[in-house]
């Protein structure tokens, strides 16, 4: 740039950049020295930044991801551990009183309790309530968790098992049963009198029913259709139809039953969260 | 070197070099750590390309717009691996082009959806998905229980994605009708080929549990493998010293 035709402007007292167009000219003023002050400042902060965070990409790739390390030796999966380590160190005090208690401890003792219901509160939210809703008041297909009608059994040792392994999930453990197709077995009318007698006391076909359910329905359900935890059978005696409770709803579930899956969670949930969930499910209102 | 300022502004070739080069610089830096692309995918066991029918669901997510709302990326921050596990790792999606990771949860992450519900609930969440979920605003997809997968011509698809460096063997690509269709199926006697290809821990059962292989099929079954397949027990972060073997 041609400083020989730099000039101090009267008025301003600055000086002009040199440059004329038609007799107009340019003032050249300068930037404010605290906006110049901050920008080199950032630029000497940028320097130690490269040294201090992984930055670079390198060919020798030292790093965590094939580039410079960084003093910090910073990694995002160590953040990770940093930050679990944290929460974990608040936990602490009742974690390691939870993990050595048994149930009745933990249901016994006021301060491990509000623990566990706290932790199970949590875990539920995020892996329970969409199929056994926020409250768990269950949808059609998946049961009430706040009655006392259990189809696996409502202990917490019953809850903790069915949690752990799922019901017909892919865990080889896992709770398992299956009615068998009575639709196959039996003619429309079978069925229908079977569905009477179990909904329809004064339809003429029930005692036709009452025999046909011995004959077909007792060995799981129980004599007096009260249902059989052992099998997952459910109570066929009270309010509670899980697949729905109208007679024509029952006969379609005699000729070819649904059934339900619970996933298994013991691979997905620590030990200590499926026996957090067991006590908040148990404290639901169903208990047994 | 204001002295040589004079030279750049009124040599207009100059001037357009010094563009492209101080230009190119931010290019340089995006594209060069790629050409170590290897260096950015964790060895982890376990990993295979999707079967030709997690591929049809895979397509099926796409044509839809999952990703509009339902990332795959579980980042490596404490809220996220608590609510939805174990971090996402860079092989997990190697297989995937273009990859799902997204940009918007709306939804949930489904990088580790596979195996959390069972196939009727992810039916019943399709077709409805208010029944299960009051508080949803997903929009509904009935209409993948009634479209026949697009399962014909998945050779043409394996074939494709090999070119883009998807290890699919000619076997995958010969068989890859046969085994889209086997998958859906709760017994068939094309299995052992399925298995044999891609592995015993393939789910292969009727998924939507109609006759006919739909894209509710293709659908569920690439959402029910969704980040089942890394053996996480075995894996371990890279520390930030000593590479990457």
């Amino acid at each position: 740039m041609k400083t020989e035709n730099r000039q101090v402007d009267e008025i301003t007292g600055t000086e002009t950049t040199g440059h004329e167009w038609d007799g107009i000219t340019e003032l050249d003023t300068p930037m404010p020295r605290w906006w110049l002050i901050v920008f080199y400042v950032t630029i000497i902060w940028s320097i130690g930044y490269w040294f201090y965070y992984p930055t670079w990409p390198t060919f020798s790739g030292e790093g965590e991801r094939g580039g410079t390390v960084g003093s910090a030796e910073w990694t995002q999966y160590k953040q990770l551990e940093d930050q679990q380590a944290e929460i974990m160190a608040v936990r602490a005090q009742y974690q390691q009183q939870f993990e050595s208690a048994s149930f009745s401890d933990v249901q016994s003792d006021e301060t491990l309790y509000a623990y566990a219901i706290a932790g199970g509160k949590s875990a539920f939210g995020d892996n329970c309530a969409t199929c056994h809703g926020t409250g768990g008041a269950g949808a059609p297909g998946y049961p009430n968790l706040n009655d006392d009608d259990w189809l696996w059994g409502g202990s917490v040792d019953d809850i903790y098992q069915t949690l752990r392994y799922g019901i017909r999930s892919n865990h080889p453990e896992t709770r398992f049963a299956e009615m068998p197709a009575f639709g196959e077995m039996l003619s429309t009318d079978e069925v229908s009198s079977i569905a009477a007698y179990l909904v329809e006391e004064d339809a003429s076909n029930v005692s036709v029913g009452a025999t046909l359910y011995e004959e077909n329905c007792a060995v799981c359900h129980g004599d007096t259709g009260m249902g059989g935890q052992d099998f997952g059978a459910p109570n066929l005696r009270d309010a509670i139809w899980f697949y729905g409770g109208s007679k024509a709803e029952i006969e379609l579930q005699i000729k070819k039953p649904k059934h339900g899956v619970m996933p298994a969670w013991e691979d997905r949930l620590s030990e200590s969260t499926l026996r957090q969930l067991t006590i908040y499910v148990h404290s639901l209102g169903g208990g047994q | 070197m204001l002295k040589h300022h004079e030279k750049l502004e009124k040599n207009s070739i100059l001037l357009l070099v010094c563009t492209v080069i101080v230009i190119s610089i931010g290019g340089i830096i995006e594209i060069l750590p790629l050409f170590r692309m290897e260096t950015t995918i964790e060895p982890v066991k376990g990993i295979r390309p999707y079967t030709p029918l997690e591929l049809a669901g895979y397509n099926v997510y796409i044509r839809e717009g999952c990703y509009n709302c339902h990332s795959q990326q579980i980042r490596p921050l404490r809220d996220e691996v608590e609510r939805y596990g174990h971090y996402s790792l860079a092989a997990e999606s190697m297989y995937d082009h273009p990859f799902q990771w997204g940009s918007k949860r709306t939804g949930p992450d489904l990088a580790r959806v596979g195996g959390k519900y069972s196939d009727e609930w992810h039916i019943q969440h399709m077709i409805d998905p208010r029944v299960l979920v009051p508080e949803s605003i997903m929009p509904a997809y009935p209409h993948l229980m009634t479209r026949v997968a697009n399962l014909g011509n998945a050779g043409d698809d394996l074939s494709a994605l090999k070119m883009v460096g998807v290890p699919y063997s000619d076997e995958m690509i010969g068989n890859a009708s046969q085994d889209g269709y086997a998958q859906a199926e709760a017994e068939s006697d094309f299995h052992d080929g399925l298995y044999e290809r891609y592995g015993d821990k393939v789910n292969a059962r009727n998924f939507d549990g109609q006759n006919v292989t739909t894209e509710m099929d293709a659908l569920i079954a690439y959402l029910q493998v969704l980040g089942t397949m890394a053996e996480l027990k075995d894996y371990k972060p890279a520390p930030a010293t000593g590479g990457t073997e």
